[in-house]
């Protein structure tokens, strides 16, 4: 599903983010990325996404090279995925609804049956009954929780989550961590970025671990 | 296709809360751009009533030959016979001295001038209509017939419409030019207030992007957004047109009593009413382009 072969990423002005990076995870995997802050955590993820191109190495995903990839052809690429911000990435000038149905109107998708889309993913996450309000009157949990509905609207075939849990307490950490279990269960390909220990121990998922740009072993 | 119209309704529906949220800046954009265009538009305007005016008054060119007075009936058979021969001559009428003293005697101002004379002081006259109305060929026509014998003068009618014709040819040119200016300056309002919608979208066009739309579809309800606005201005031209044309004609028409005449200044046709609004549109559609495609270039080479 995802494969990386000698993958490193050097930002303008030589940082390296990431060092010759080989991994491959297959379909339906649930797969976290671990490392302290700064490890490269968000650069790998941003690179699976084609949000950051590699500056060395390949990136297969689907079978398709994102480095050869014409930029006309990403936006197609950017809807198998289900995105989840670390800082959300909500508009905020739109409703709950209008913010998880962006995705399908993005998608063409069919308007008549878009409304019970957005209302399924809604209810997925727990948010069902707040649909006319606007994510300033949301806390920060529930937030999360809206954008892991606008992720999973398109029934995206990868979930990539970038700190899904990093500014919540334990007691949402563990409901965002129940939710995405049970979209894996479904078959979701699952790839989530995380400094929480706590949580690695509990769920014992695949780990890669990333040290300062590189694999840890 | 249910799609495709979903969501081109729904920018289009975006575009008017857009406009309706800001009613304020909105409209003074869209003075802006009728101003701009109401400028070449109103010249254009008059321009074409003048030459209208002056169709009225000229008519085909003519060529009037005077013949001495002491030419014989011989002599102006000769000339007649040239002119049949001339193939530059499409018709012509011969007005002898009698028949045009006659003409004159109808109007009451000169019958009593001509009744203190002893003789008739008119010559014979040949009044020659030209094939071609190319002022080349009915000057060397004019030239031509100057030399013949027994013609003591030759006019050219159309001397006067000539050089309204080149002023008016000159008028065109200026106001294409200041079209073309004008026009430029729409785009440039357009990409400016289009620009400054995409700032106060910036996160959204973000987001976008990030869930996987296309560039075409982040342009769209901006490029409704810059045609409306264009169109909305080339119908603030037309109106800005239509009420100074209203209060000219007002006073035109005590002047036009004073001659005795009737004239009104013509608005533009349905046509050109129509490809104004259309090349409007046009231009804010180009400058919205412009606009949104700029910034999307910045954040594409941005995340490279």
């Amino acid at each position: 599903m995802i494969s990386f072969q000698a993958v490193g990423k050097r930002y303008p002005g030589g940082f390296d983010a990431l060092k010759n990076i080989t991994f491959s995870i297959e379909r339906g995997e649930m797969v976290f990325i671990a490392g302290h802050s700064g490890a490269g955590k968000s650069t790998l993820l941003k690179l699976v996404a084609a949000i950051e191109r590699p500056t060395s190495g390949s990136i297969l995903v689907r079978d398709q090279n994102l480095g050869r990839m014409k930029r006309s052809a990403v936006p197609y690429l950017r809807r198998n995925f289900g995105l989840v911000f670390q800082d959300h990435k909500l508009l905020f000038n739109r409703t709950v609804f209008e913010n998880v149905f962006l995705p399908l109107q993005i998608g063409a998708f069919d308007p008549r049956e878009a409304g019970s889309r957005v209302r399924a993913a809604l209810d997925k996450v727990g948010l069902l009954g707040r649909e006319h309000a606007y994510p300033v009157e949301l806390s920060g949990g529930e937030q999360q929780r809206l954008c892991i509905a606008r992720a999973i609207v398109n029934r995206p075939a990868i979930l990539i989550a970038d700190e899904p849990t990093g500014n919540l307490d334990a007691e949402y950490s563990g409901i965002i961590m129940d939710m995405f279990k049970s979209f894996n269960q479904v078959g979701v390909t699952l790839l989530v970025s995380t400094h929480d220990e706590a949580m690695l121990r509990k769920l014992r998922p695949r780990v890669i671990t990333l040290h300062q740009g590189e694999l840890a072993p | 296709m249910m799609a495709w119209l979903s969501i081109n309704f729904h920018a289009l529906a975006a575009t008017l809360r857009k406009l309706a949220g800001s009613p304020l800046s909105s409209f003074f954009s869209i003075c802006v751009i009728g101003i701009a265009l109401s400028l070449p538009t109103g010249i254009f305007v008059l321009l074409q009533n003048i030459e209208s005016l002056s169709r009225n008054f000229t008519g085909s060119p003519q060529i009037s030959l005077f013949l001495s007075k002491d030419a014989s009936s011989a002599e102006v058979s000769e000339i007649e016979k040239r002119l049949k021969d001339n193939p530059g001559v499409d018709h012509f009428r011969f007005v002898p001295k009698e028949e045009a003293l006659g003409e004159f005697r109808k109007d009451a101002e000169f019958s009593d001038v001509l009744a203190s004379l002893s003789q008739n002081p008119l010559p014979d006259a040949f009044v020659v209509f030209a094939r071609q109305n190319s002022a080349k060929n009915l000057d060397s026509m004019h030239q031509e017939m100057l030399k013949w014998p027994k013609v003591a003068h030759a006019q050219l009618d159309s001397n006067w419409a000539r050089k309204l014709d080149s002023f008016l040819k000159l008028g065109h040119v200026a106001t294409s030019i200041l079209a073309v200016l004008l026009g430029f300056a729409l785009v440039f309002i357009t990409f400016n207030t289009i620009r400054l919608q995409i700032l106060t979208q910036k996160d959204e066009i973000e987001v976008a992007k990030l869930i996987g739309a296309t560039n075409t579809f982040i342009r769209r309800p901006f490029l409704y957004l810059g045609a409306l606005q264009g169109l909305a201005g080339g119908i603030a031209a037309w109106g800005i047109i239509a009420a100074g044309l209203h209060f000219m004609n007002g006073a035109i028409q005590e002047l036009a009593q004073l001659y005795s005449t009737r004239f009104v200044l013509a608005n533009l046709g349905l046509k050109e009413s129509l490809l104004l609004f259309f090349l409007s549109a046009c231009l804010g559609w180009l400058g919205a382009w412009l606009s949104v495609s700029r910034h999307l270039w910045q954040l594409d080479s941005g995340s490279q």
